[in-house]
């Protein structure tokens, strides 16, 4: 299974950018998972373990992250990586969103 | 008391449920399939999570290019658990597909019933009840399927 881009994001000419702007495919991706009432605290960190290879620890600092804070940012890069991620996110059910971090 | 999902030493998956447990489990797996095949019920969203939520137009297209991947995985998911619902015995990749299974399941039954994070105490006279006593059901089994799934983690890569 693969999430094939729909779009460019590789450089394109910025002949006038306004003055202090980034453009906009230079802005890396975060990749948000939310809390949710259903997903069991031992579940999610497990998935986060399996889809990034993170250790225990990382992933359950996650997992409680997001079940106090309500979210937490769980993986960043192109907008490519971002969508893979949520869309593995989603295959195990997880609340997971993306966004431009700015 | 003993899990009722444990793995073996020898590596595969004890099963102990009774007729009346899996006969449920294979109601449930009929419901979620009927639903997911006729498309477009409400309580299937969480299934089908938002990736993009202030950009309509990346969202639409995320949607139609996963969608039907999400669909394909989530009924083939249910197929090997089906398939393995009578086994005292299955495999580890079987329990990945259990944990699915039983989590789309625990999805959908939730988002029905409606379950918050500070749900009272259980209520045996509620019209739900039933609803809510199956649920906690596949809460149980799940838990006991993920501690098996922990076990088989590769060590940390990053």
């Amino acid at each position: 299974m693969s999430v094939p881009p729909q779009s460019s994001t590789s450089p394109v000419e910025v002949d006038d950018p306004e003055v202090g702007s980034v453009p906009t495919a230079d802005v890396p991706w975060i990749v948000l998972v939310w809390n949710d009432p259903i997903n069991l605290m031992s579940y999610v960190t497990l998935v986060l373990q399996k889809v990034f290879g993170y250790g225990k620890e990382k992933a359950t600092a996650l997992m409680l992250d997001v079940h106090h804070k309500g979210r937490a940012v769980v993986s960043t890069g192109s907008r490519e990586k971002a969508e893979l991620d949520v869309y593995r996110l989603h295959e195990h059910g997880l609340w997971a969103t993306m966004q431009q971090d700015r | 008391m003993a899990p009722r999902i444990r793995r073996h030493r020898r590596g595969h998956v004890v099963i102990e449920l009774d007729d009346h447990e899996r006969r449920i489990l294979t109601d449930l797996v009929d419901q979620l399939r009927t639903m997911l095949m006729s498309g477009t019920e409400p309580s299937l969203r969480r299934l089908f999570p938002i990736a993009y939520t202030d950009d309509d137009t990346h969202e639409r297209e995320y949607q139609s290019l996963v969608h039907g991947n999400l669909l394909e995985h989530r009924l083939s998911t249910l197929e090997v658990f089906e398939g393995s619902l009578h086994q005292t015995s299955i495999s580890l990749e079987q329990a990945e597909s259990w944990m699915g299974a039983i989590n789309d399941l625990r999805l959908v039954l939730g988002t029905l019933l409606d379950v918050s994070e500070d749900d009272g105490a259980f209520d045996p006279e509620a019209e739900s009840a039933f609803g809510h006593a199956v649920y906690h059901f596949l809460g149980a089994l799940l838990e006991q399927v993920v501690e098996v799934l922990f076990t088989t983690l590769p060590p940390p890569s990053r």
